[in-house]
């Protein structure tokens, strides 16, 4: 191998027995891309603790294990996939095993004319067009190993492609399964959803599997905003306990263009999200929210990135954080306000809540202002929950383990306020509770 | 109802009550007053079952049961119940959720059944008007921006949903004005009833002129040094503290038994 840091074995055998299969399918443009791409990863090697943004976070468990992209194709019908964590949001969705469309278990009926919605590798082979100046144009993958790696080993992923003007008022669902047979796989989605100008639409990302499954997935997503458009992003992971997830959220935004984000983290041994936004026209507003539970030994790291690359943009980051066991948690949440780039207005806070002794967090702002007229303000707290609050409730009769529960949900729902999905809302409540340890929802009418 | 024996707790390694006795029965209303730092909110926060208060010496019974024993919910769900001077705020949970949830861990543990939420907000409404509430303030989150009086008046409506036996009014008066001082000692006199002890911690006189109590216990020092009637809250308030606090130093550590 050309890098010591891809030296571990187990995934250095994949990486060769892969290699002649790369870029070898579709357009020219695309075959370019991936072999780039896979050059690319092959130079930067897997991050190593000596690399700034990975100095937290080890993925050795993610180099030890032999995962294996196969072929063959797991088979899984409606009544596997109802088993598994918000496979059923009610409204229209696409589902993807190991990162392969499975059209027999996805439901596009209830669509607005106009939108695009269906396989990204579909979408390659009809009409490459609409998909080359965008695919790879956002995500970095020149910086980023695990953009390099998903960009050279995508099979298939969503494409959404929502035209000028066009108002959906339901929302879509993106299902990423993961499958339980066999050895362990790695997929690697790939998604890209295009909105024109003064459009709106809300997309529900979910990454899950059933319990036991062992896989690693590789996520990358690029959503671009057009002028004046509105588009929610709800992405909840929710994988199984084994499993090891890294993902990339890259989002381009137009002038006058709203964006808001959910980034849930409920699932998976060891998780790595890389979220970054750039506000690129005067006028443009996004929010990002973040809420990761985790226990046991759960480790999660969100990075961030914000770069308010034009004027008068805005943006709000609440990542909140519950911590359970010996759980670890990594915060770093990077703002950049590029030169010019005046009355800019950034917010960003991190809160963690910690249940046990044992757990820790990392929090880190890091915030790069080349410009002088603007505002922008950080906080980060680390806490437990209030003695006093807990023994208010107590005083009123409300048990020990249910005033805890209400308090970790109070804490908790402030992160989910704009997940206007009420069944994606209510999922990822009764996920977030079942991990630990609670059940009350205390922000409802009785 | 309550009887107290000898009563002695530490905070922080500093002994705060030193030995108090008090027998309370269905029906009185007591007032405990003292100067700041006599022990008085210590004693009420000891008897809601607070765990930075470390009781060293003596018995509680309540209802013939030992109160010590129980954990906080416990006592709440027998009938005790604490207006806390310094309510507490709790973002994200909803003013409604919190005392539906509090009624029905009372309910179910004296054996009746929970109430759905249409008959919890007949029940609220009801309620509501005994202390002026605004409706809007159930759907707030507790206690969240509240105004001084709002809060007070948020503790005794919780107190006339949960129906306590014995009801201790942690300074309720404090911070109130003349108008809110009103509403919430109507709310208290409505409350008033043969099964209910309540026992009225305060500083001054005035929540007295409203509520007028069976019994005046003065705390000195974490000692009752004297007992009387209502009269006795006059004599305070034309003397001050002073006078007592002088005679418990003169007669030394026996001081006086009520």
């Amino acid at each position: 191998m050309r890098n010591a840091a891809v030296s571990n074995p187990a995934f250095a055998d994949e990486l060769r027995r892969l290699e002649p299969e790369i870029g070898q399918v579709g357009p020219l443009w695309l075959r370019r891309l991936q072999g780039a791409a896979f050059e690319r990863f092959m130079t930067l090697g897997l991050p190593t603790p000596q690399d700034e943004q990975w100095r937290q976070t080890s993925i050795s468990p993610i180099a030890a294990t032999a995962y294996r992209r196969t072929a063959d194709r797991v088979d899984m019908d409606r009544r596997d996939l109802d088993r598994i964590p918000l496979a059923d949001l009610g409204c229209p969705r696409l589902v993807f095993v190991d990162g392969r469309f499975a059209a027999h278990l996805s439901r596009l009926d209830g669509l607005s004319a106009g939108i695009r919605v269906g396989s990204l590798r579909d979408a390659l082979a009809e009409r490459p067009q609409d998909v080359q100046p965008h695919l790879g144009a956002h995500a970095n993958w020149q910086d980023r190993s695990f953009a390099a790696l998903n960009t050279a080993l995508f099979e298939d992923g969503a494409l959404v492609i929502v035209p000028r003007g066009a108002d959906l008022e339901r929302p879509l669902h993106i299902l990423h399964v993961g499958s339980s047979a066999g050895v362990p796989r790695v997929s690697s989605p790939r998604c890209l959803v295009l909105v024109g100008e003064q459009a709106r639409i809300s997309i529900a990302e979910t990454f899950a599997a059933p319990d036991g499954a062992a896989y690693f997935t590789n996520a990358v997503t690029e959503i671009v905003v057009g002028a004046g458009s509105e588009v929610a992003h709800w992405r909840v992971q929710c994988d199984a306990e084994q499993a090891h997830h890294v993902g990339a959220l890259d989002v381009h935004q137009a002038r006058d263009s709203r964006f808001r984000s959910l980034n849930a983290s409920l699932g998976a041994a060891l998780t790595r999200n890389d979220i970054s936004v750039v506000l690129d026209g005067e006028g443009a507003e996004c929010t990002l929210d973040g809420l990761y539970v985790a226990r046991n030994r759960q480790h999660v790291d969100n990075h961030t990135t914000i770069d308010h690359a034009r004027p008068h943009a805005v943006s709000h980051e609440r990542y909140k954080g519950i911590l359970a066991g010996s759980a670890r948690a990594v915060f770093h949440g990077r703002i950049i306000v590029r030169k010019g780039s005046q009355q800019t207005d950034a917010k960003q806070s991190n809160r963690n809540l910690l249940l046990s002794g044992d757990a820790v967090v990392h929090t880190r702002p890091q915030l790069e202002i080349y410009a002088d007229d603007v505002r922008c303000t950080h906080g980060a707290t680390i806490g437990h929950l209030d003695e006093d609050s807990l023994f208010y409730l107590r005083s009123r009769g409300i048990g020990l383990a249910e005033a805890r529960g209400v308090l970790i949900h109070a804490f908790a729902a402030g992160a989910l306020g704009g997940l206007s999905l009420r069944s994606l809302r209510e999922g990822v409540e009764t996920e977030a509770a079942a991990r630990v340890d609670v059940g009350a929802s205390p922000g409802e009418a009785p | 109802m309550l009887k107290i024996r000898n009563l002695h707790a530490n905070v922080g390694g500093a002994e705060i009550l030193r030995g108090i006795d008090l027998d309370v029965n269905p029906g009185e209303v007591h007032a405990i007053m003292g100067p700041n730092g006599s022990g008085k909110s210590t004693l009420a926060q000891v008897l809601a079952g607070r765990d930075s208060y470390e009781v060293t010496q003596g018995q509680v019974e309540f209802q013939g049961r030992d109160l010590l024993a129980m954990e906080p919910e416990e006592r709440a769900r027998e009938g005790v119940f604490l207006a806390f001077q310094y309510p507490v705020e709790i973002p994200g949970v909803s003013n409604v959720y919190f005392l539906k949830a509090a009624l029905n861990a009372v309910r179910k543990h004296r054996g009746l059944p929970e109430l759905d939420a249409v008959d919890f907000m007949a029940l609220a409404r009801e309620k509501m008007r005994l202390v002026e509430m605004e409706e809007g303030l159930l759907t707030r989150p507790v206690n969240e921006g509240f105004s001084g009086g709002e809060k007070k008046r948020n503790e005794i409506f919780q107190m006339a949903i949960l129906d306590p036996r014995l009801a201790i009014l942690d300074e309720t008066d404090s911070g109130l004005d003349i108008d809110a001082l009103r509403i919430v000692a109507q709310g208290v006199n409505t409350l008033r009833s043969a099964e209910r002890a309540i026992v009225l911690v305060t500083h001054y006189q005035r929540l007295l002129d409203h509520i007028v109590p069976d019994r005046v216990h003065v705390l000195v020092d974490g000692r009752i040094v004297r007992s009387g009637d209502s009269t006795l809250a006059l004599a305070l308030e034309e003397k001050g503290y002073g006078w007592l606090e002088e005679q418990v130093a003169g007669r030394g550590p026996a001081g006086p038994r009520p």
